[in-house]
């Protein structure tokens, strides 16, 4: 069995090639043994999906925004800037 | 105020349009990129400086540069790129100017490689059978719906591994899975060939599942209502 296709990945490289996975950067032969391997290895398929619920968390992390007083000082420079280059 | 901005017509396709608006003095598109990018800008401000109230000035300091370069813009990249670009410059010189972090050449790739696995827990390349198979394979994670107090303690955790990352897998992270950026995005604003960006998205993303791996072996129980309120 020297086909590339069947040449079984290893679960220690899944786990670092997982992103070029994810990434769709994965060549073609590579993506073939990828998902092959995926179809015989539940812990690999736990992997992937630990992966997945990893990014779903991360992508929910909210972000803090700038206070109402920066904000209108930002406005006024604005406004400043557009009354210097009309010339007033 | 003439001009009506309707913030669900003014989409990335059409910079051009904001930027005629913003040249010509519109308030209401400025406020507009202020409220649209100020979160962005200042949690990529925070993986830079790292002080909380030295981000807010950094971000400060973003946006008066681009009311002072409105007029120098040039088409080439997007608004948001460009304006992650003054941010990111801004930043550099913040941090050097504070001494209080590293300059930004490291934002190289560190030498050495960084399994995304601990290697013990695959069997050896000896092994008869499976070589470099799990020996110790994950275990499915208890996560809660989302909302509970489980899955708000996991929300935590991946705040605070996130912040524990090292920073140019802290920054990459952050641009890409927090705030939904394009790869293509991220190395224009941080100056990163593709490679190197996959890189540090694939250490970063490695280290937050690992993180989040040993809490739900650790802790996945959620506390029954008596002891939840123990104050």
């Amino acid at each position: 069995m020297t086909d590339d296709i069947t040449t079984d990945l290893a679960c220690k490289e899944l786990v670092e090639i997982i992103t070029d996975y994810l990434e769709g950067t994965l060549p073609e032969r590579d993506r073939a043994r990828f998902d092959a391997h995926l179809v015989t290895c539940p812990p690999c398929r736990e992997y992937v999906a630990e992966m997945h619920a990893t990014l779903r968390l991360t992508g929910r992390l909210t972000v803090e925004s700038i206070s109402p007083g920066a904000r209108d000082l930002l406005l006024q420079a604005f406004r400043r800037m557009k009354d210097s280059a009309t010339g007033l | 105020m003439g001009s009506v901005l309707n913030g669900q017509t003014l989409v990335r396709d059409s910079d051009a349009e904001l930027i005629d608006r913003l040249r010509h003095g519109d308030e209401a598109a400025f406020a507009w990129l202020i409220d649209t990018y100020s979160a962005p800008l200042l949690r990529l401000a925070v993986t830079f400086v790292q002080d909380g109230a030295v981000a807010e000035e950094v971000v400060q300091e973003t946006w008066l540069a681009v009311v002072r370069g409105i007029g120098r813009f040039e088409a080439r990249s997007s608004v948001k790129t460009w304006l992650f670009t003054i941010l990111t410059n801004q930043a550099k010189t913040r941090a050097l100017r504070e001494r209080r972090t590293i300059p930004f050449s490291a934002f190289e790739l560190d030498e050495g490689d960084e399994p995304a696995v601990d290697p013990n827990r695959f069997l050896p390349a000896s092994h008869p059978q499976w070589p470099h198979h799990w020996a110790t394979p994950p275990q499915p994670w208890s996560m809660g719906p989302e909302g509970t107090a489980l899955d708000r303690e996991a929300m935590a955790v991946v705040r605070c591994a996130l912040e524990d990352l090292p920073r140019a897998q802290r920054v990459v992270v952050a641009l890409r899975d927090v705030h939904g950026w394009p790869s293509a995005d991220v190395c224009a604003a941080l100056d990163l060939s593709e490679a190197n960006q996959r890189v540090l998205l694939h250490r970063g993303r490695s280290r937050l599942r690992a993180v989040l791996e040993r809490y739900f072996a650790d802790a996945p129980t959620l506390p029954s209502p008596a002891s939840a309120g123990g104050k």
